[in-house]
């Protein structure tokens, strides 16, 4: 019991969780690189055409791992941002500040990689079918959250405010997802894609997994450069900053 | 995937397969590139101004 | 008088003095509305097809427009501070300034929506339906329009922020009312969409008071 705490409230704690992530950030990068190199091979030269998309199908690869990432993404932000407003981390928050433009990003990437898959399938680059919807909705919940936690001129102020919103915001998600799923089916039929939940060959579903992972592992990565680079704004004053500087 | 020229072309579908590939290396060599470039400069001027503030 | 009449009736008295800014979301639906068939075509069968969307998206943005000086006034002159300390908890002020904020932005575009459905050729039969889902809508939006105010009262020209972080809130309200208008329309059992629809109202009561007073506080905070 006393062993899981202390490591809780250090991870909670800045200089050690700087340390922490600047060792852990090459870890996954490498992880990454290893699973999308695998990925990329089984799925871009191993799996064999679709039946019914031919060699289009192979934007799933990177389709499906990018609109996963966006929804986890959110759903850190959200739960970090959450915890930074009720138990008052400073951390907690910075995490939040910095999985917000990792999402988006990932959002993004899922919109036009989604885009362009759509074009030859339904024959137009946007289509309102359901998930490009949602992750349309998704992008404005993100770009919101950035845009209201540096509107205010108080940072620490800006970054409880977009909390707020981005609690609101986690209940919408499903909500949105819901509603949208409905609009759809009541204007398309339901356009499915490979891959969605019916069976999928295993020579397409193993790159896919290791695509999954690759990207997962790359967030991961990623996240931890940007929270060190957070938590080194906020605390730039403070004394263990001096020690970092002096390793550097 | 037999051949190379198969590859590259995708069965026909290149036009959007390979901007799509394209557009995902981008932003993820940014995204993996940015804040590490940008957490060493801001290392190198925390460094400067507080040796710069020792020297007085 | 308890203290949440004292609040009601203070904010009725207040929008009493200045109904010529209630006039302002009434004129823009009106407005709006009116701009669709001229921008499109007269034709009767494209009109009924589109006036539940239209209906309802000019119900929403009117009733967003102007929500931001929603707890502005109070903020700026200080009031905002005394009401957060008084006994009566914030999350209560907070609907009760919302239902006023409706009465005089929402409820009338209720009223109205009879007179704009026949604009857009919308079935009179269904008309019941129409008002009816807009009534549990625009209260819906109120609520969730006042978190956005919330948020943004000690941001300067926060207008469009505020419809930005509205906006993936107020989508799936307007999915369900202009389905249900739709489907009224259509002679269709609208009752599927309008049981969802106040669901939604449901969930906003319960969950956006809390939302909107946490949101004044940091805003005070600032």
């Amino acid at each position: 019991m006393n062993i899981s705490w202390t490591w809780f409230h250090r991870l909670a704690s800045p200089p050690h969780f700087f340390r922490l992530a600047g060792r852990l950030a090459p870890w996954f990068g490498w992880l990454a690189l290893i699973c999308i190199a695998a990925g990329l091979y089984g799925g871009l030269w191993y799996a064999p055409p679709d039946y019914q998309q031919g060699d289009g199908f192979r934007i799933i690869y990177i389709h499906v791992p990018s609109a996963y990432l966006s929804m986890m993404g959110y759903t850190m932000l959200a739960v970090s941002a959450g915890i930074g407003l009720v138990w008052r981390m400073k951390m907690a928050h910075a995490v939040a500040a910095a999985v917000a433009p990792l999402g988006a990003s990932f959002t993004f990437l899922a919109l036009v990689t989604g885009s362009l898959w759509g074009k030859p399938m339904w024959g137009a680059y946007w289509a309102w079918d359901a998930r490009l919807t949602s992750e349309l909705i998704l992008l404005f919940q993100y770009f919101g959250f950035i845009a209201l936690s540096r509107a205010f001129e108080d940072p620490r102020s800006g970054e409880k405010a977009a909390a707020v919103l981005a609690l609101v915001g986690l209940v919408d998600v499903p909500v949105i997802h819901y509603s949208v799923v409905w609009w759809n089916s009541l204007h398309q039929g339901s356009t499915v894609f490979v891959g969605a939940g019916s069976d999928i060959a295993t020579s397409m579903l193993v790159p896919l997994l290791a695509m999954i992972a690759g990207f997962t592992a790359f967030f991961v990565a990623c996240l931890l450069k940007r929270i060190q680079l957070e938590v080194l704004e906020r605390e730039s004053a403070a004394a263990w900053v001096r020690e970092v500087l002096e390793d550097a | 995937m037999k051949s190379l020229h198969e590859f590259l072309i995708m069965g026909g579908y290149a036009a959007y397969v390979w901007p799509a590939y394209g557009v995902t290396a981008v932003v993820m060599l940014v995204n993996a590139l940015l804040p590490s470039l940008r957490l060493r400069r801001r290392i190198a001027e925390l460094k400067r101004r507080a040796d710069g503030g020792e020297r007085s | 008088m308890n203290a949440l009449q004292a609040l009601i009736s203070r904010d009725l008295t207040i929008a009493y003095r200045r109904w010529g800014e209630l006039m302002t979301p009434i004129m823009f639906f009106i407005l709006v509305t009116a701009l669709f068939p001229l921008g499109l075509s007269p034709r009767s069968e494209l009109l009924r097809e589109i006036a539940p969307g239209v209906v309802w998206t000019a119900a929403l943005l009117a009733g967003l427009l102007g929500q931001e000086s929603l707890f502005l006034s109070d903020y700026e002159d200080g009031s905002l501070e005394q009401l957060a300390l008084a006994r009566l908890p914030l999350e209560w002020q907070a609907l009760a300034r919302t239902f006023t904020h409706w009465l005089g932005a929402g409820l009338p575009l209720v009223v109205l929506s009879p007179l704009l459905g026949m604009l857009l050729q919308y079935p009179a039969a269904a008309m019941p339906e129409l008002a009816f889902g807009l009534l549990l809508g625009t209260l819906a939006l109120s609520l969730l329009g006042a978190i956005g105010a919330a948020l943004t009262v000690s941001l300067k020209q926060s207008g469009m922020l505020l419809l930005v972080l509205v906006l993936p809130l107020a989508v799936p309200v307007l999915i369900f009312g202009a389905q249900s208008a739709a489907q009224a329309a259509r002679g269709e059992d609208p009752s599927g969409a309008l049981y969802l629809l106040a669901a939604m109202l449901v969930l906003a009561l319960v969950l956006a008071p809390f939302a909107i007073a946490g949101a004044l506080r940091i805003s005070l905070e600032s």
